[in-house]
């Protein structure tokens, strides 16, 4: 046991902890002032005296008091990209290639975690359970939808990625990952319709993650603002981070991720060195399956319904998060998922009231791919990317 | 080779030589004509709790009727497409019903966005739609003599909407919608009728979101109006009101008949009855308030083992309507097969069609003259208990002027 700590690598583990504080400080800082800057330009124009009227507070108070709701909120969501994010740069990181069926291995994860759950709210068994029984059952499901992903996440690579793995162009394997992709969909879908007969599933109400934890209230205008987190937001990200952690420690600190650094430094070199590279890469898939299935149970947990086109969205969203910290990067897919969840957050929160209801909402995605092809134009590596030495 | 291949040729003309003859031979006398009457509804993806049972309403009203046309020495049969609530589809599968010369009657749609341009196919080729659901005004504003609804309208459901929101003393509205063509067209006519009633509409938003609201509600929350109103479906609608609910909104929620569906308790739950109660217009009264519903819901019980969704006992009439119809045109032509136009004609000639939501007689443009509207709340978190939703009210207006 005392030679077991005694392994364990503690700067490793507190490593991606401090990044991720320094992450979300930075981002959620920055993007404040910005907003906060804006509500002070925009404070003694039309659009001030539009905010006074519909809430009674200038705008920079309006601001300055959704501030802690909007970050929470913005956060959450960032966990969620930043999680999804991480198999999409493993499998980068290795390969070269993106593996694009990625987000429909976590919507099968979300699916069988989802599944499993309905199967036992429908025995009952879910209403009745104690606190203790319902965060077991929560447990144990998303690990069966990790499992499930793993598993899949496997078997595409073994019948569609390696036997192209020889071809002279990188394009052939992105086909046929979007290929993989659709099929995986419509596979999906006919499992869900032959089973089920239904494609809307939604998480049971059980345990106390619906509930909310309040830690303040502010006054805007004549309306309370109460700010909170809901228990299923802080599972999300508590889960969020454990499974960060976990990646970077398995990457950077034991002997398998040593190889899978090796594998995806120089290929032929590291088979020399007696690295088993197809078991290598098989491995590579299982983590990246393990770390969907469990980001899609989280994200079934989270927004309560899901069907089998789930995994489009979030998997853009994650992609564009890979992209923007620089794919390969375990680091880049934290960041860019934080900054990106944020920004849509804000964008989204703030963009109605500021544009006097012109623009809304609907119109959150655009920042996100704006500032992806600002980084594409100026940093092409990506915000934490660095060149990758070219394989042979 | 090329011996094989004569030998496999020949075998082939003799089959099909028999098969021929044995087809003359089977068909005795006077050669069956077959009709068949397509449905067009989500039978997948999101809205497919609904879609299916448009469908399944059209199938037990052509086993039940479809007796009349089978006497006259017709086959009847059902043709049921999946539109998947996507225009795109939609138009698609509607091109392949007009190629299909068998096929007279469409009874269909679900979704308003998806009817408009699929009809625009049905008019170009004289095909008869009988809409059991869509309720834009623009389905019959167009004038086709083709397409005729047997439900209201968005400009007067919206409208109806808002009047009780105002008449429970609500001063303010939010207003959301799911940009499709019925979404945002409903959620116009209520933002216009609310403004006109003295409330105030704190905001207009459109949004495509699926899951993640946040975002959203961070200006709800802060407007804090009296009521959140939803333009669309239901898979969208309830998730919103969920996690507003969630976020500390204890307002009235509104919606739409969109919002008619017993998933709509699935997924909203218990917060759908917290705070101020939520309610929704609709166009189609649970089955079960019409006079002659009752033997309808008895025969899709046991036929379908499970309550009809909302629009099933519409979609029943639409099919009596199409079967009436034909019916009428093949008497006329001296039990010929009749063609599309004179359907078409047929269709809108009915005069005081008993159908079990009551009688339909279509107005110039295809629309009943008198409409029926309901506003209901819902009243129990158990989606088994959705058919059970009180009313609060029920209208019945005539169409705006053509």
């Amino acid at each position: 046991m005392k030679r077991f700590f005694r392994s364990i690598n503690v700067r490793e583990l507190l490593r991606p902890i401090g990044q991720m504080i320094v992450f979300s400080v930075g981002s959620a800082v920055v993007l404040s002032l910005i907003a906060l800057l804006l509500a002070l330009i925009l404070n003694n124009t039309a659009v001030g005296e539009n905010a006074m009227q519909k809430f009674g507070a200038s705008l920079f108070t309006y601001t300055l008091v959704n501030l802690p709701q909007v970050l929470i909120d913005g956060l959450t969501i960032g966990f969620v990209y930043a999680a999804i994010a991480l198999g999409y740069t493993m499998v980068y990181g290795v390969l070269e290639f993106i593996n694009f069926a990625h987000s429909e291995i976590f919507a099968a994860g979300a699916f069988v975690s989802i599944e499993i759950l309905i199967a036992l709210a429908a025995k009952g068994i879910l209403a009745d359970a104690s606190l203790g029984m319902a965060y077991t059952y929560l447990i144990l499901a998303i690990l069966a939808g990790m499992l499930a992903s793993g598993i899949l996440a496997v078997v595409v690579e073994r019948v569609a990625y390696r036997p192209l793995r020889g071809s002279p162009s990188r394009l052939v394997p992105l086909i046929s990952a979007i290929g993989v992709s659709f099929l995986l969909q419509d596979v999906i879908r006919l499992v869900e319709g032959l089973t089920t007969g239904q494609f809307n599933r939604i998480f049971p109400t059980f345990g106390n993650f619906d509930e909310r934890l309040l830690f303040g209230k502010a006054a805007l205008g004549a309306t309370t603002i109460n700010m909170g987190i809901s228990i299923k937001s802080l599972i999300v990200i508590l889960a969020a981070v454990l499974m960060l952690v976990g990646l970077n420690y398995l990457v950077n600190v034991t002997k398998i991720g040593k190889a899978i650094r090796a594998v995806a430094q120089d290929r032929p070199t590291a088979s020399l060195m007696g690295i088993d590279v197809n078991r290598i890469i098989s491995l590579t898939f299982l983590v990246g399956g393990l770390l969907g299935g469990a980001a899609g149970g989280l994200y079934a947990l989270k927004f309560t319904r899901i069907d089998p086109f789930v995994g489009f969205f979030p998997g853009l969203k994650a992609f564009t998060a890979a992209v923007m910290g620089g794919i390969g990067n375990l680091t880049g897919a934290l960041l860019g998922g934080i900054v990106l969840g944020m920004l849509e957050t804000f964008a989204g929160s703030y963009m109605g009231v500021f544009t006097m209801g012109m623009a809304g909402t609907e119109y959150k995605d655009i920042f996100a791919f704006l500032i992806l092809i600002l980084v594409l134009i100026f940093r092409p590596q990506g915000l934490m990317g660095e060149n990758v030495s070219q394989k042979a | 080779m090329n011996k094989r291949l004569f030998v496999l040729l020949s075998v082939l003309v003799v089959a099909s030589l028999a098969l021929s003859a044995c087809g003359g031979g089977g068909g005795g006398g006077a050669a069956v004509k077959t009709i068949k009457i397509a449905t067009q509804s989500p039978l997948s993806g999101d809205n497919s709790a609904v879609g299916v049972d448009i469908k399944r309403g059209a199938e037990l009203a052509l086993e039940q009727m479809g007796g009349e046309l089978t006497a006259m020495g017709f086959k009847v049969e059902l043709a049921p497409f999946d539109d998947q609530a996507n225009p795109d589809t939609g138009v698609a599968n509607a091109k392949q019903i007009v190629s299909d010369p068998d096929i007279l009657c469409v009874v269909g749609h679900y979704n308003s966005g998806v009817q408009i341009p699929s009809s625009e196919v049905y008019h170009t080729a004289g095909l008869a739609n009988v809409s059991p659901a869509n309720t834009n005004p623009k389905v019959t504003t167009r004038g086709y003599l083709e397409v005729s609804r047997i439900v209201g309208r968005d400009d007067v459901q919206g409208v109806v909407g808002a009047d009780y929101a105002a008449s429970q003393g609500k001063k303010s509205a939010f207003v959301v919608h799911d940009k499709t063509a019925y979404g945002q067209g409903i959620a116009e006519f209520f933002k216009q009728e609310a403004e006109a009633k003295g409330m105030e509409v704190l905001g207009f938003e459109g949004t495509e979101e699926k899951a993640n609201f946040d975002a959203l509600l961070s200006p709800i929350l802060a407007a804090n109006p009296d009521v959140v109103y939803f333009g669309g479906m239901y898979g969208q609608a309830a998730l919103l009101f969920k996690q507003a609910r969630e976020k500390g909104y204890m307002g009235m929620f509104m919606s739409d008949d969109g919002f008619d569906s017993s998933d709509a308790a699935k997924i909203g739950g218990q917060s759908l009855l917290e705070g101020a109660g939520t309610f929704y217009s609709t166009v189609s009264g649970p089955a079960a308030v019409y006079p002659d519903t009752a033997k309808f819901i008895a025969d899709f019980k046991a036929k379908y083992n499970a309550d009809p969704q909302p629009f099933a006992a519409q979609s029943y009439d639409s099919m009596g309507i199409c079967l009436k119809a034909i019916e009428a045109a093949a008497k006329a032509g001296n039990g010929k097969l009749p063609t599309r136009a004179e359907v078409a004609q047929a269709v809108r000639g009915l005069a005081e069609y008993k159908g079990i939501t009551g009688a339909v007689t279509f107005n110039s443009i295809g629309d009943p003259v008198i409409a029926k509207y309901f506003v209901i709340q819902v009243g129990s978190a158990d989606p088994a208990k959705w058919p059970e939703n009180p009313i609060v009210q029920t209208l019945d207006i005539a169409p705006p002027a053509p």
